[in-house]
């Protein structure tokens, strides 16, 4: 019969060589091996302190962006939360009042937006259905655990950046928690 | 008179703290150089370097709750691991740690007890060892157990055997059986005139047969937890589960200072008498020479566990019958062949 993956071995029940039978030469051998590893470089990267970098791609959190006036972009146009396939968005529109234009950049803003991130499962597709350039998911943070499930329904205190940056994959302003990069 | 009382009150107690402070570090030791061997990093969250990782453990097991069989036999069962911790830290007593420090005139040797029959006393608490794993094996009441301790008491027992054939042939070029007396004599060669020189096979079979008494990787099959959940400790919790590891690591600390003492010079170190010095500082600096063989012979106990797997129990069997008590026979014809050609 044909092999399917050309990996298969033929079993040999072959004896043990005198060498091997008095064991002590092989086991010296395996001591050399794990002696080479003793003086590796360990790969532990200390979690707390020290984080990994994502990947570019990376969906992490979201965050609502702002343009190089300091105004948000978002227009509470609800294409997101039509999108969103876990319907985990949600938001109330707003009409801008004269004298708001540093804060938001068209006539219709989000007073209220809201993303659940208990449903949220990071498919990018609120950021695929902006026309604004709005929402972004960054790719330097995840959603922290908390005590309350409460906790976990984010408004626009969190998600709004605090400073323009035009890279879509992070957040203005720094992150929300403050964390070491390490490669 | 009372100089010497007071001194060896010291020493007792000074030696039982060392091998206790010995023991408990080699259990960070243990972890730190499987994450080593592991390219990790080990335990490093307690103190700098997890270097209070050892307290941690030690108030863990205090704390914990305290779980007695229904069915177990309660005296044996409170028994087995005191008898474990007790004769882990009996052997000490015969071991000399240096030679001796002159204080006001009087000579003070750095042993407990320099008896005359120092290896038969160490040969027979380590006999009296096994008790304690079989009588906590036996007392749980719990099949596991149970075959972890047969385990032990047949392993302990074969392996014994080539253990005592091999000193057999080093007593016969030492002519004595008192430890100080066998260290003194590889003092020769600016101290390092040492029996492993003479005795290669020997001490390679002393070796095998020490991991075997000491239960460790690869003959740690009376705790393998594989096959036997926990082995003899399965049903124990608590301190007294913390005195059953304790205890092997006491073991390995007191075994890896009687190969010290017996093949590799013990207290003497190069050039000891050529650099002149004064005696105490000799003494000192000879306590820390044997120290280091010790560190040394534990780190080598570590490596091998993270390096070769469990042997099968077979295998075992096979290896302490048919391999090493033959060897160790040979080994006394081809000493006693040489002593008489020499004589």
């Amino acid at each position: 019969m044909k092999s399917l993956t050309n990996r298969s071995k033929l079993v040999v029940n072959k004896q043990m060589t005198f060498m091997e039978r008095i064991y002590l030469p092989v086991i010296a051998k395996g001591m050399l091996v794990t002696l080479k590893h003793f003086f590796r470089k360990s790969v532990t990267i200390r979690y707390p302190e020290v984080k990994r970098l994502f990947a570019a791609a990376y969906r992490g959190l979201h965050v609502l962006k702002k343009d190089e006036n300091g105004a948000e972009r978002c227009t509470a146009c609800g294409l997101c939360a039509l999108s969103c396939p876990a319907e985990a968005i949600t938001m109330t529109a707003a009409e801008r009042q004269p004298g708001e234009e540093h804060l938001y950049k068209e006539e219709k803003y989000a007073s209220m937006y809201e993303i659940n991130m208990l449903r949220c499962i990071f498919c990018g597709l609120c950021e695929e259905a902006c026309p604004k350039e709005a929402i972004f998911l960054t790719n330097e943070e995840l959603a922290p655990s908390v005590y309350d499930r409460k906790d976990l329904i984010f408004g626009k205190d969190k998600l709004v950046e605090k400073e323009h940056n035009p890279n879509g994959k992070v957040r203005g302003g720094g992150p929300l928690t403050e964390r070491l990069y390490h490669g | 008179m009372t100089i010497d009382i007071i001194f060896k009150l010291i020493l007792i107690a000074s030696i039982f703290g060392l091998s206790l402070v010995t023991a408990m570090y080699s259990t960070l030791a243990e972890r730190k150089f499987a994450g080593f061997f592991q390219d990790r990093l080990g335990p490093d969250r307690a103190g700098p370097y997890g270097l209070f990782q050892p307290l941690a453990d030690g108030l863990k097991l205090l704390t914990k709750e305290e779980i007695i069989p229904e069915s177990a036999n309660t005296f044996l069962f409170l028994a087995g691991p005191s008898l474990a911790m007790l004769t882990a830290c009996m052997t000490s007593a015969v071991i000399p740690w240096g030679t001796y420090i002159e204080v006001d005139g009087h000579k003070l040797p750095l042993q407990v007890a320099d008896i005359n029959v120092g290896i038969l006393f160490v040969f027979g608490v380590v006999s009296l060892g096994v008790y304690g794993v079989m009588i906590g094996g036996w007392a749980s009441n719990n099949k596991f157990s149970l075959l972890g301790a047969i385990r032990g008491a047949s392993q302990n027992i074969s392996y014994e055997i080539s253990m005592g054939l091999s000193i057999i042939a080093l007593v016969m070029i030492t002519g004595s059986l008192s430890m100080r007396e066998i260290t003194d004599q590889q003092s020769g060669f600016h101290g390092m005139n040492w029996y492993v020189i003479k005795q290669p096979l020997g001490f390679l079979i002393f070796l095998i047969c020490s991991f075997a008494e000491t239960n460790r990787t690869p003959f740690d099959l009376p705790e393998c937890e594989t096959e036997l959940v926990g082995g003899y400790h399965t049903e124990y919790s608590s301190m007294k589960l913390g005195f059953y590891l304790f205890a092997e690591y006491i073991n390995m600390f007191i075994s890896s200072a009687v190969m010290a003492t017996l093949y590799f010079g013990g207290y003497n170190f190069p050039f000891m008498h050529d650099l002149g010095l004064s005696q105490n500082v000799v003494a000192m600096l000879g306590v820390g020479a044997l120290f280091i063989k010790i560190l040394l012979f534990i780190f080598f106990f570590m490596w091998v566990r993270w390096t070769v797997p469990r042997f099968r129990y077979d295998q075992l069997m096979r290896l302490g019958w048919q391999v090493l008590i033959p060897l160790a026979i040979l080994n006394i014809i081809i000493t006693g062949g040489v002593v008489l050609f020499f004589q």
